[in-house]
């Protein structure tokens, strides 16, 4: 605390408990804005990520992976989603990736239908790389459920959409990010993995080389 | 009882379908006996274990000896050859993680699989292994983790080598012996691959720099080929770069070539990255950083967000620093205030603000009010803060300015985002004296409708002290009064005191606020009524004291200029006895103790809000003492004061040190002396000050110290007269003399005779630098330009040989004693060369700037060019040669 002359350490003495209590919380609460800090952008030797999640047009879980101890607790998890979902909920991602960055974390988000994804990386990250993890998770869902992305649909395909979670990021690092791969990868529940697994990887890689291709006509 | 998993009943299409609705944690646990079934129903399986990770998704934890069944009975599912049913069975054990003693029952069936001929099972079982093995077991699989390193399907090589990274952290010895393998996956033709293996083998050798160093050299020659590898490569060449020095012939940064490539990448990642990391280069000149705006300048117009924000971010964070660099992106800029992502706007604004012109003011204003209103606190904050840098950079927008910070203070807001602005109305107010007026009545308005006590105790003390010296203080009565009649008894008691400021510095108002205290006589709170009724005593409100003891004001309204120390000490060792406790008895002097705690400003609370680069409350101090003494009074307004310099050595018998106090016309030495015999009384102390080698000056008179007992220091002063509004320069030697008495330990009493003696002190030096003040300019470019080249001299100088260019830094700065700006006191390590921007108001009240330019070869020979503007030729003159002299 600066100190505020005389006055101020008769009063810090006087001030009631509940509002030091309360303003003590805020402190903790309210974090510096992440935007001016002066950390360097290349501090992670690597990209890491701290979770990505699957919520509904409510804001409930369909299936969320946590990397960082950022959040220790399930009410800590719960709140952040919470923060997450509402300071975007009024937002059009719905045609393009868009990016908030609040409580020291960069989200990248996207909705379809009823489903909303996010990919949250430290403020210091490469907003390009977590969003190009975000469309890699977008868009292998979207092979895994065959283009019927909503949530019935993804909670129906439960398994499957655990599955491509987990093939994406291992433990923060990514491990994948081509959207056919990741499908591949998860959509191998006939009795030979193999065999389908490089069928499938074909037709969809010829299906994602096409939406590349008008991606990038687009851009 | 259990209900099928994949219900496709279509008639229940109501929104609220789930296939999980109804989920119980105890059912599904007992569903998970069909685990044991000697006849595995691989489909009914995969069912069970996605509800359970259901369940553990959704937030459910299982207790441990449900998970201790959990885990048994999946360790069983090893049996079924699904495929399908193995890629759950690998999810579900990373996801209970079991303890140490039960991973030995799926080390085997995982072994196995790690050997398996379906790479799907080699890389998983990796992973999982991996995931939940200890040291022990890893040495065990350690050889088949080397083989998946280098396995030719890059799933499982990119398996085994992010396994390497995770395991890194707990077990290096064992993954550091991989480096071979690692090596030779970074050669792979798989994206990831290479990757991983970029990233696994930096983190081996992140210590060793040479390492990294021949690392990085080798593969910008051009063999990554992935993206994200790109990236990686540029985050380790920036390091190298951070690390190595600049090679001072040229300028040039080693690599550099490298990442500016990376600009014309045709991933928009990559490009990002290497903006970054170019941006980021200590002392970054305009030229490296040119094409690295220009690309993030593109992508201002993208129409992805991200890449808009990846631009506008980096660009903000150049702004800090290279504001200039940035101004060419302010069209874009301004088109972004619009944006409907809120978090480029924000960052758009606080560019603009910190790269903007005084003519684009308020245009930017009027934008910015209509959007702050949906921003989040912690950006309005970012916006407050970048608002008021500007108010401090073009002070004759303050009325456009601080017409914005009252509207936003009106609105709601946290306690943070309230204080960010409140400090700011505070800082304009001290600094911007035109501001004044309006600044007040807004904090006026504020208070009115407060919930925070903190902060309106704050403004409370605030408008104590400026209050009263407007041209109408009485308008501010009203308000601080409401106070003492609508909140609590912290506010109500800071309210008090305020009044009584008003009071006791404005005569007129004196009746009135008679008034006022004589009502809080009858608070509730004892603080408040203990409040009113000294101040009602200190004030003379019954008439008993006519004229205000100039003492009792000075103490109640006055800063503190006693240390609080020292106060404490003097309090501690007062007994109660017939005699008041003398105030002015107190020891003014900080006790020389550390000299670090000397420098700090204890002898005054320092003022409401005061930021690093406010006066410096000592001079303050210092000045009130000299203007007490009456010989002192005539030499006129205080120049400057220096710090003070020990006289003796540490641990002596007497400790002396001596604080300079410039004059235009004089000059006045004020000793400080501690007495560190217990058994002795000193009397009469005064220095004999020998001046034969400082001919400028003359001695004009001295006050000595009556009497100085143990451990409790007191000052002797020495004025010398000397050439009026001249930097004269010159040596002293110090003589202190005294008269010593015996002091009885037993009853402290001293005898009646004493003994005259001296004591030699060191020699002090009167130099240029003391007559130069600290005083900081906001834009040093701009005061620069508006001096003007008229009498500006440029020169060169060689140093010799220094240690480093930071130390040759600190060393000229300290010879000139002037005020370092814009951060510019602080060299990067390594750096090769560096300019330093120093500005000081010179004896006289001549405004000083000071651009230096440094330069240090390889045998560490250090170079400087000066170049001075100042308002008055001699004085750029006497800059170079208080240079070429020190």
């Amino acid at each position: 605390m600066r100190g505020f002359g005389r006055e101020l350490s008769r009063v810090w003495s006087a001030v009631p408990k509940a509002s030091f209590v309360r303003y003590l919380t805020m402190r903790t609460v309210v974090d510096p804005p992440v935007s001016l800090s002066l950390v360097s952008f290349t501090e992670e030797p690597y990209p890491s990520f701290k979770n990505i999640l699957l919520l509904d047009s409510e804001g409930k879980r369909v299936a969320v992976k946590y990397y960082a101890d950022d959040w220790p607790t399930q009410a800590a998890k719960l709140a952040f989603e919470k923060s997450v979902f509402t300071k975007t909920q009024k937002t059009n991602a719905r045609t393009e990736a868009e990016i908030a960055m609040f409580d020291g974390y960069i989200v990248v988000y996207k909705f379809i239908q009823d489903l909303h994804f996010f990919v949250t990386g430290g403020d210091n990250e490469n907003e390009l790389i977590l969003s190009t993890v975000l469309q890699g998770f977008f868009d292998a869902v979207g092979l895994i459920l065959r283009n019927n992305v909503d949530k019935r649909t993804a909670l129906e395909n439960l398994d499957l959409i655990l599955l491509c979670l987990d093939e994406i990021i291992d433990g923060g690092i990514i491990l994948e990010t081509e959207a056919s791969v990741i499908a591949g990868k998860t959509t191998s529940d006939s009795l030979d993995g193999m065999s389908s697994l490089s069928e499938q990887t074909i037709s969809q890689a010829l299906a994602t080389a096409r939406e590349h291709l008008a991606r990038s006509l687009l851009k | 009882m259990a209900q099928p998993l994949v219900k496709k009943d279509d008639d229940q299409e109501d929104e609220e379908y789930s296939p999980f609705l109804g989920i119980e944690k105890g059912a599904v646990l007992q569903e998970a006996r069909v685990f044991n079934d000697p006849q595995l129903d691989a489909r009914r399986c995969s069912q069970v274990i996605t509800k359970l990770l259901y369940l553990l998704n959704q937030g459910e934890t299982f207790t441990k000896v449900e998970a201790t069944e959990v885990f048994f009975a999946v360790t069983k599912l090893f049996q079924s050859k699904d495929t399908g049913l193995r890629r759950m069975v690998y999810l579900m054990i990373k996801e209970i993680s079991p303890s140490a003693d039960e991973v030995i029952i799926v080390t085997s069936s995982l072994m196995k699989d790690m050997n398996s001929k379906t790479d799907m099972y080699r890389a998983n079982a990796i992973r999982v292994l991996c995931r939940i093995t200890d040291g022990t077991l890893l040495t065990q699989i350690e050889r088949y983790l080397k083989q998946a390193i280098v396995d030719k399907n890059p799933v499982v090589a990119s398996a085994a080598l992010v396994s390497g990274i995770h395991l890194l952290q707990t077990n290096p010895e064992i993954v550091k012996r991989w480096t071979n393998e690692v090596q030779e996956a970074i050669q792979s033709r798989a994206a990831l691959v290479q990757f991983h293996a970029l990233a696994l083998l930096h983190q081996i050798r992140q210590s060793d720099r040479l390492a990294v160093s021949k690392l990085v050299t080798s593969l910008t020659k051009g063999s990554v080929r992935s993206p994200l590898a790109q990236c990686l490569l540029i985050r380790y060449t920036s390091q190298v770069i951070r690390d190595s020095s600049m090679n001072s012939q040229t300028g040039e940064r080693p690599l550099s070539d490298y990442l500016e490539a990376c600009l014309r990448h045709k991933a928009d990642m990559v490009i990002v990255e290497a903006a970054r990391a170019i941006t980021e280069f200590s002392g970054v000149t305009s030229r490296e950083l040119t094409p690295a705006i220009t690309v993030l300048q593109l992508f201002l117009s993208s129409s992805k967000p991200v890449l808009r924000f990846a631009a506008v971010r980096t660009l903000n964070k150049v702004a800090m620093t290279h504001p200039l660099a940035v101004t060419n992106c302010n069209i874009d800029m301004e088109s972004l205030i619009s944006d409907q992502n809120r978090s480029i706007a924000t960052l758009a604004i606080t560019t603009l603000l910190k790269t903007g012109n005084e003519s684009s003011v308020d245009r930017l204003m009027k934008q910015i009010s209509n959007f702050m209103s949906d921003i989040a606190d912690e950006f309005k904050i970012v916006v407050v803060d970048a608002i008021r840098s500007l108010c401090l950079k073009f002070p004759l927008k303050h009325r456009s300015l601080m017409n914005f910070l009252s509207n936003i203070l009106r609105e709601e807001g946290g306690f943070e985002y309230k204080k960010a602005i409140i400090d700011s109305i505070v800082i304009l107010i001290r600094d911007i004296p035109e501001a004044k007026e309006t600044g007040l009545f807004q904090l006026c308005e504020f208070i009115e409708d407060c919930e925070f006590t903190y902060l309106s105790t704050q403004v409370l003390h605030f408008l104590g002290n400026e209050g009263p010296k407007t041209s109408d203080p009485s308008k501010y009565i009203r308000y601080i009064y409401n106070r003492v009649i609508l909140e609590n008894a912290t506010v109500r008691a800071a309210a008090v005191s305020t009044l009584a400021k008003f009071g006791s510095i404005v005569e007129s108002l004196k009746p009135r606020i008679f008034v006022l205290l004589r009502r809080c006589l009858f608070d509730s709170d004892d603080e408040v009524r203990d409040r009113a009724t000294l101040y009602l005593n200190t004030l003379g409100w019954d008439g008993s004291v006519g004229e205000i003891d100039k003492g009792v004001k000075e103490f109640l309204f006055g800063a503190l200029d006693v240390p609080l120390v020292n106060l404490e000490a003097s309090l501690r060792s007062y007994e109660p006895s017939e005699e008041p406790f003398d105030l002015s008895a107190v020891p003014k002097e900080v006790k020389s103790q550390p000299l670090t705690e000397k420098k700090a400003p204890s002898k005054k609370p320092p003022s409401f809000g005061v930021s690093a680069n406010g006066p410096t409350s000592p001079i303050d101090a210092y000045e009130k003492l000299l203007s007490s003494i009456p010989e002192f009074s005539s030499f006129g307004q205080l120049f400057k004061s220096s710090a003070p310099v020990e006289l003796t050595e540490a641990e002596t018998e007497y400790a002396v040190n001596v604080v300079k106090h410039i004059f235009s016309g004089h000059i006045v030495f004020q000793y400080n002396c501690t007495n560190t015999i217990p058994e002795q009384l000193l009397e009469n102390v005064v220095v004999i000050v020998d001046a034969s080698d400082a001919e400028e000056f003359a001695e004009v008179t001295s006050k000595p110290l009556k009497t100085l007992p143990y451990d409790s220091p007191g000052q002797t002063f020495v004025a010398f007269k000397k050439p009026d509004g001249l930097p004269s320069t010159g040596r002293f030697s110090n003589l202190l003399k005294f008269i010593v008495k015996e002091v009885d330990p037993a009853t402290g009493e001293a005898e009646e005779e004493g003994v005259e003696d001296e004591y030699q002190l060191e020699d002090l030096e009167v130099v240029a630098a003391d007559y130069m003040l600290r005083v900081s300019v906001l834009n040093f470019k701009n005061a620069w330009e508006s001096m003007g080249p008229d009498y500006e001299r440029i020169d060169e100088y060689g140093l010799g040989v220094r240690e480093s260019l930071a130390e040759a830094v600190t060393a000229v700065i300290n010879i000139l004693g002037m005020q370092p700006c814009e951060g510019t006191d602080v060299v990067p390590n390594n750096a090769r060369s560096h300019t330093c921007l120093l500005s000081g108001v010179f004896i006289g009240n001549v405004k000083v700037l000071v651009r230096l330019s440094f330069g240090i070869d390889g045998p560490k020979q250090v170079a400087m060019k000066l170049a001075v503007r100042s308002e008055d030729e001699a004085i750029s003159d006497a800059i170079h040669e208080i240079v070429a002299n020190g």
